[in-house]
């Protein structure tokens, strides 16, 4: 690995003077590491710092609620995630993909921040995350902002996070209505894989089901039917597929993946689509 | 070269004091600055979990951590796992069940099980198969590794804070007695 100089600051204000003093490609943020490590052993990253912001007093690893949002602070783990009572009841989606993002020794590293800072189509927790219409808290030296999850992936790696911002916290709306949720996904193996197909579906009691799919295309893309056809196990089976079909009308999966082909990976939607929308409905529950 | 930095963090029970290169990896510091070799490096990408440890209790694959992050933390590696000269009782039962063939990825195999029985005490098949998803073992041994695994659940461990070994303890009492890690290895 190159040499690099480590910062630990204890502030946020710290935190974000170093990565404006070495914009833009001069710094690195370090929180779970399980993607940053990697790329900066192969040589893709070659930052002169690395900033490590897991003793940034205003950034925590706790999940609370804060005004009308469920506020997870960029610190939080996977197994955190998973592991929270609370997150498993009214965002079972998030606790369940996170759950299956790598490794025990994984997940016990990686945070639910650096998961979309890293903006893998295939990310396991970005779906979910869609679908409960998460919101990106970020610092920067204009100070702070809130970024809805939906505008914050552009592609693959790239987000719309500004030169000297990071993320602090993701805030997740408290559930209004009775709704179920679940995440589900297809794999080459069991066990520890990256995703061919990762998928979160939300079905709430006035009908909306909302979708969000990840690694068929450059970001995860995120759809709401609010005709309450999907919702609807009795609406002829023609109108739930076409509607379905509207849904994934713009998945495109790549090509040249070794994954998972164009066409099964189309073809492993349509059905994890049904299934997530049977189990979804399944869980409906009054908050 | 990056600046050297001064961290102070527990391992197998012995309080220690390392300069480490800012880019050295917490299993390069394990392996070179600390010569405990029983951790292994591998596919340094997270996949394999060989260089798997225990900070803090919970297993990490230890090339995916920076060694400055260990600042402050209490590390176990496989050597910590016996107590002088009794082994942990996973280590006794992947040897009673011949889990280990060529054994370059039981240390890992051995921390990831150690950390999901502390979790979980009595773990189902399935608890097994999940708990060590993340440590693959290239003989496919898989089969005598969870049967070692299910065989040793229930059988009192001595946890995820490892003691120093006998002949250790006189020096984990004096920090300041550490002696040149690369001429010490435990």
């Amino acid at each position: 690995m190159r040499a690099f100089t480590y910062e630990r600051p204890a502030h946020l204000d710290d935190a974000v003077a170093l990565l404006t003093e070495n914009t833009p490609d001069g710094a690195r943020v370090l929180a779970g590491g399980t993607d940053l490590i990697i790329r900066l052993r192969d040589g893709t990253l070659r930052p002169k710092v690395v900033v490590d912001v897991k003793r940034v007093a205003e950034i925590d690893g706790s999940i609370r609620e804060v005004g009308d949002m469920l506020r997870i602070g960029a610190r939080t783990t996977m197994t955190d995630i998973g592991a929270d009572a609370r997150i498993r009841r009214d965002y079972t989606a998030l606790a369940e993909g996170a759950a299956v993002v790598g490794s025990v020794q994984i997940r016990n590293r990686a945070t639910l921040a650096g998961n979309i800072c890293n903006a893998s189509p295939a990310a396991d927790t970005s779906p979910a995350l869609l679908v409960f219409g998460a919101v990106v808290v970020v610092a920067g030296p204009a100070g702070e902002r809130r970024i809805p999850l939906d505008a914050f992936f552009i592609r693959s790696g790239v987000t719309t996070l500004a030169s000297g911002e990071l993320v602090v916290a993701i805030e997740l709306p408290l559930p209004g209505v009775a709704r179920g949720s679940t995440h589900v996904r297809r794999t080459r193996r069991r066990g520890h894989d990256l995703a061919s197909v990762t998928l979160a579906c939300s079905v709430s009691a006035d009908g909306v089901t909302r979708i969000a799919y990840g690694s068929l295309g450059p970001r995860p893309l995120l759809r709401v039917d609010e005709t309450g056809v999907l919702a609807d196990a009795g609406a002829p089976e023609t109108a739930r597929l076409e509607r379905l079909e509207a849904m994934f009308a713009e998945a495109s999966p790549s090509p040249t993946s070794l994954r998972a082909g164009p066409d099964y990976r189309l073809a492993m939607l349509r059905i994890l689509g049904l299934r997530a929308i049977a189990a979804a409905s399944g869980r409906l529950r009054p908050v | 070269m990056s600046p050297a930095v001064h961290i102070e963090l527990t391992v197998n029970g012995r309080p220690r004091a390392v300069e480490v290169e800012a880019h050295h990896t917490l299993l390069d510091v394990l392996r070179d600055d600390l010569a405990l070799t029983g951790t292994k490096e591998c596919c340094l990408v997270g996949e394999c979990g060989a260089c798997s440890v225990l900070v803090d209790g919970a297993a990490v694959d230890s090339c995916l951590m920076l060694g400055v992050e260990a600042d402050g933390t209490a590390i176990t590696t496989v050597e910590g796992l016996a107590t002088g000269d009794r082994l942990d009782p996973l280590q006794a039962a992947f040897l009673a069940t011949g889990a280990v063939q060529c054994g370059f990825c039981i240390p890992g195999q051995l921390i990831a099980a150690r950390a999901m029985l502390s979790l979980n005490p009595s773990p189902t098949r399935a608890d097994v198969e999940e708990g060590l998803a993340g440590n693959l073992c290239r003989c496919a041994g898989y089969e005598q590794i969870i049967e070692a695994v299910l065989a040793a659940a229930g059988a009192p461990g001595d946890g995820t804070t490892a003691q120093p070994r006998a002949h250790d303890a006189h020096r984990a009492s004096d920090p300041a007695a550490t002696p040149d890690a690369r001429l010490a290895p435990q």
